[in-house]
């Protein structure tokens, strides 16, 4: 199964102080390239930098900033290829997102021409 | 002619968890693994009078539900174009089953995943592990059958759509997803996700806890959480008179179950490697369930339990019981002075026991007319009417004492 792993900023709770579980980004990056459970990803310019584009009326809307305004923010994501959830889970309570902010699984949802 | 009905739902009872985890395993569909296990039991009951009743019952209902079951792929598959799904489900089929207690654990960790709402673990869990009818699983829930079927559907979708595996968790994980598994046991047993608690369900939760133990007999807080159980349930015929509450020190101890009791107790003889939280509260209630009247309860060893369960589980639920521990143990004024400590807590403002707890520390440290204060305000603040009456009672009984 596919997911996409959306990396984000928590604003309301304090990061983990333990320290412990998480790998290095370049570890974690390099285990689960290695292990062809991440097919790829990336870091996201911040909210400022993005822009909403929609049609309307038959013209299209540009405009500043991101559809969503909150507080957090997606600072990344990455594309998982996993046997089950369980597995997905593991691989994202290991990136340090899961301890300095939080991380959301959402499943692939295949269209079928 | 035995009695085929008696039969059949001897095996039903015993059997249906195990046929119909096999069958989820084996076609990955949890409603037809339902239907079809409905389908097998409706057969018998027409084959079991004219063949006799088979010899290994759980077997014919095993057999018969997967044959029936690999019909109606095939149909679907024909019927769909999907011939190579065909293929599949037989040589899924062919394949020798591996233990099949294991499918009974699956089924219980799936239904109980973090990644389905708290809810649903809850209503999945009555429905498909211990097999109530979707009415009755809305009934524990206060909602209609209609509303109920369908966070049912809701929650099988999320394990279909979102990858949620039917499997035993890996050992990294099993210790996590155990507790949730605990959690949702218990959860049925004190039905305190619905705040119904009329104790409906503590015999399907006991069950529940007996089939986990089974599964797991390795594992300390299952083996806890059973004994846990049992001696709370143990209490059930004494907590209420004519349908009002009994607190645990009024109520007539002769009525308690023994043999709940002694069930607990030799559980609790096993040594613990690990203490979790269902161990400490079993040996806490294995003190009261010892104390043959309530004068003779060991209050340093239940405050010794609320101390080491406070340390792993800080709560102000547990802080509060350990206060009322502490004010049996050393005196009122003692579990007076941990409670001035515990009302500052905001988790604590508006929970009725915390007034109640006070209201009688206070009457028996010779202050009934502040203890009247607060046990009124406990009554004011109970959410059933339950409570209220039996605040009210107490509250009655200290007004008296004082004006005489």
């Amino acid at each position: 199964m596919r997911y996409l792993m959306f990396v984000a900023t928590d604003p309301e709770n304090a990061p983990d102080s333990t320290g412990e579980g998480t790998l290095a980004i370049e570890e974690w990056v390099a285990k689960n390239d290695a292990a062809g459970t991440r097919i790829m990803g990336n870091r996201l310019r911040p909210a400022e930098d993005a822009t909403t584009v929609r049609r309307r009326d038959g013209k299209v809307l540009v405009t500043d900033g991101p559809f969503a305004e909150s507080r957090e923010w997606i600072a990344g994501f990455d594309i998982l290829e996993c046997a089950d959830l369980d597995e997905a889970i593991a691989i994202a309570a290991e990136h340090p997102m899961a301890a300095a902010g939080r991380l959301e699984l959402r499943p692939f949802w295949p269209l079928e021409f | 002619m035995p009695d085929v009905h008696a039969a059949l739902a001897d095996v039903v009872a015993r059997e249906r968890l195990r046929v119909v985890a096999s069958l989820i395993r084996v076609f990955g569909d949890w409603d037809l693994a339902d239907d079809m296990f409905a389908e097998a039991t409706e057969r018998a009951l027409r084959r079991w009078p004219v063949d006799g009743i088979p010899a290994n019952p759980g077997a014919w209902l095993t057999t018969t539900a997967r044959r029936r079951a690999i019909d109606v792929v095939r149909r679907r598959a024909v019927e769909s174009g999907k011939l190579a799904e065909v293929a599949m489900q037989e040589s899924r089929e062919t394949g020798e089953l591996p233990a099949i207690t294991d499918d009974r654990l699956r089924l219980m960790f799936t239904c109980c995943h973090p990644a389905l709402p708290l809810d649903a673990r809850v209503a999945l869990t009555l429905k498909v592990v211990a097999g109530l009818p979707t009415a009755a699983v809305g009934r524990a829930f206060l909602v209609s059958e209609q509303t109920i079927s369908k966070r049912l559907q809701r929650a099988k979708q999320k394990i279909a759509n979102a990858g949620i595996p039917y499997r035993v968790p890996t050992e990294e994980m099993l210790p996590e997803r155990l507790d949730g598994v605990l959690t949702v046991v218990y959860l049925i047993f004190t039905e305190g996700w619905a705040g119904a608690a009329d104790g409906a369900l503590a015999d399907e939760a006991i069950r529940l806890g007996r089939v986990l133990l089974e599964l797991l007999p390795s594992s300390d807080e299952a083996r806890a959480l059973l004994a846990l159980m049992l001696l709370q349930h143990a209490r059930r015929d004494a907590r209420t008179v004519d349908g009002s509450l009994v607190t645990l020190e009024d109520q007539d101890r002769s009525r308690w179950d023994t043999d709940a009791i002694g069930e607990a107790l030799a559980l609790l003889r096993a040594p613990a490697r690990e203490r979790g939280s269902y161990r400490i509260q079993a040996e806490i209630a294995a003190v009261h369930a010892n104390a043959p009247h309530a004068d003779h309860t060991d209050w340093p060893a239940i405050v010794a339990g609320y101390d080491e369960l406070y340390r792993i589980q800080p709560s102000p639920v547990v802080a509060l019981n350990r206060a009322v521990a502490i004010g049996m143990a050393d005196g009122p004024h003692a579990g007076l002075a941990v409670l001035d400590e515990l009302a500052s807590d905001p988790r604590l403002s508006g929970y009725h026991p915390l007034h109640a707890v006070r209201g009688e520390l206070l009457a028996r440290a010779g202050q009934p007319a502040d203890g009247a204060i607060e046990l009124a305000r406990a009554a004011e603040l109970a959410a059933t009417e339950q409570e209220r009456t039996q605040i009210r009672r107490r509250l009655a009984s200290l007004q008296s004492a004082d004006s005489e």
